[in-house]
């Protein structure tokens, strides 16, 4: 297990310019198997930028990225084919946007949603594949009666839920979440990442996850990014920036939380 | 004042224009090919993929059929064989047997094709994940890598509603083991009929400018699932005319009661078969059950 030694991401120098508006600017880090890192910051801060260049979803104009595959190499993200980029993304990635629409076929059943990433790497067994799908929304906590049931008739938490499993049913090593419980009210958060935690915890994934909400960050990172205007200002372990921040934007933002 | 045409309508210039494309076509077995679509005199959906197609390969001692839902004698096959015996003046037939080229839609002879015959499909929609992907750049993009799970989601989709694959016509298949193609809305029961044949097979989309190909002998496979395998359909039962208990079968309502008939949707077939004189009457031939709902079978 050498290569565990290794980080699973290394992000180098990632700068993104949107004509004169910077996007981010100079973010170097990396992650290790098994690790959550949170992204927070305001709106326009730089987030979702980053988020999307990580994912290669956008290039950067400068930096790169670099993944330890599969077979224990490490590559620079750009460098590879679109083939294999999309072949990760499917396989060894998730990724969870924030409003689950994007990120499911809102017209197929839920079991189809599941399957459709086994049916994409070349399952084509129909009963294991309705089989992993219903192991998969049992796991994330949707009464698998509802297998045949398009997203559409699912609450805003069981889309989240679903696209989630649709996300993990591959075993993928790193997950994005854009503010994975964005939108959805107070008590279904609680129980979002409740799952999320158990889920991560369980599974050994390394997460990024991007999100303006500390107690987010709180419950699910152990290492934290805080960003304001493109650059990463403060990052740390999570508990050490919260509870004891140094740049006076983190202070801030500590403070601006309500005491429970 | 007498209008001339151009041997089969079209100019040459485009007439090489489609043959350059139907060449690439032949190249890259499944390939959808673009190309510069003519309008022709007649609507889009009545053929003027296939039209062009035929227009291109023609020649002067080429006997011709067009055939609209295995039928000789519909308005589309009529008009679209009047057409060309006007534009072209090549000699037409009906005889599946007889003809070199033979334009359909919406099915495949029964009588086996053979090797320097040519069959062009007319079809509507070219883009087989066009249902499940609505865009263009991004189904090219999945053709292009191979990226065919979202034909398997509309199959699974198929068994979780219904408990079988549904799809009875249009149904997706992999030519030579690459490109997933929408063979046109012809039923699943023909689907074999495409794999190793001897003829050539050419596929026209006038209105979505596309033309491809499966070159003779190829292997084209029906999609499926290992525990839900493809599997022909057609009506259980007997054509009422000839007795033909192995080809598809078009259901007649001959009243406003309910009563129907099945009988052979190639006419073709049929009547040589009378012709040789098979008949309803044929040992062991009855009715199809009228009871309502029909049946599976492996044929």
């Amino acid at each position: 297990m050498n290569g565990a030694d290794e980080p699973l991401l290394i992000a180098e120098g990632l700068t993104k310019w949107y004509g004169r508006q910077l996007g981010c600017r100079d973010v170097s880090f990396d992650i290790h198997e098994g690790e959550v890192l949170a992204v927070v910051g305001e709106s326009g801060s730089g987030k979702s930028t980053l988020l999307q260049i990580l994912s290669s979803l956008m290039t950067p104009d400068a930096g790169c990225v670099r993944y330890r595959m599969r077979d224990g190499v490490t590559r620079d993200i750009a460098a590879l084919t679109e083939a294999e980029r999309r072949f990760l993304f499917r396989t060894d990635w998730g990724y969870v946007h924030q409003d689950p629409a994007a990120g499911l076929r809102m017209a197929v059943s839920a079991g189809a949603n599941v399957g459709e990433r086994l049916m994409a790497i070349g399952a084509r067994h129909y009963g294991r594949i309705r089989g992993s799908a219903l192991d998969w929304l049992a796991r994330v906590e949707i009464d698998p009666d509802r297998i045949d049931e398009t997203p559409q008739n699912y609450s805003g938490g069981m889309r989240q839920r679903l696209q989630i499993a649709r996300n993990l049913v591959t075993a993928p090593r790193l997950v994005f979440m854009d503010e994975p419980t964005g939108g959805l009210d107070v008590s279904v958060q609680a129980r979002l990442l409740d799952l999320l935690r158990g889920l991560v915890a369980e599974l050994g994934l390394a997460a990024i996850v991007v999100t303006h909400d500390l107690a987010v960050a709180r419950l699910l990172s152990q290492r934290m990014l805080v960003m304001k205007g493109g650059a990463v200002i403060e990052s740390g372990l999570t508990d050490q920036v919260l509870d004891d921040p140094r740049e006076a934007y983190t202070q801030l933002l500590v403070s601006s939380i309500l005491p429970p | 004042m007498t209008v001339t045409y151009n041997f089969a309508y079209l100019d040459e210039q485009t007439k090489r224009m489609i043959r350059r494309a139907i060449l690439k076509a032949i190249a890259i077995p499944g390939y959808q090919v673009p190309f510069a679509s003519r309008e022709m005199p007649m609507p889009y959906g009545w053929g003027t993929g296939g039209v062009q197609v035929t227009a291109a390969i023609l020649g002067p001692t080429d006997i011709l059929k067009v055939i609209d839902q295995g039928s000789d004698d519909t308005t589309n096959a009529v008009s679209i064989r009047k057409f060309f015996g006007r534009t072209a003046g090549v000699r037409t037939t009906t005889r599946t047997a007889d003809a070199t080229v033979i334009q359909t839609r919406h099915r495949i002879p029964e009588t086996p094709l053979r090797d320097n015959q040519v069959l062009v499909f007319q079809v509507p929609i070219p883009e087989p994940l066009r249902f499940l992907e609505p865009r263009e750049t991004e189904t090219r993009r999945m053709h292009a890598l191979e990226e065919y799970g979202l034909v398997q989601v509309k199959l699974y989709e198929d068994i979780a509603r219904h408990g079988h694959i549904a799809t009875t016509y249009a149904y997706p298949v992999k030519v030579d083991g690459r490109y997933v193609m929408d063979p046109s809305p012809i039923p699943k029961f023909d689907n074999p009929k495409m794999s190793d044949c001897p003829a050539l097979q050419l596929f026209g989309a006038g209105r979505e400018k596309r033309i491809y190909a499966i070159p003779p002998h190829t292997r084209v496979a029906s999609l499926d699932f290992d525990d839900h395998p493809f599997e022909r359909w057609r009506h259980p039962g007997r054509c009422a005319l000839c007795g033909a208990d192995d080809s598809f079968l078009d259901e007649v309502i001959t009243d406003d009661h309910g009563t129907r008939m099945f009988v052979c949707s190639d006419t073709d077939f049929c009547e040589a078969r009378r012709a040789a004189g098979h008949g309803p009457d044929a040992p062991g031939a009855t009715a199809p059950d009228p009871a309502r709902g029909t049946e599976a079978s492996h044929g």
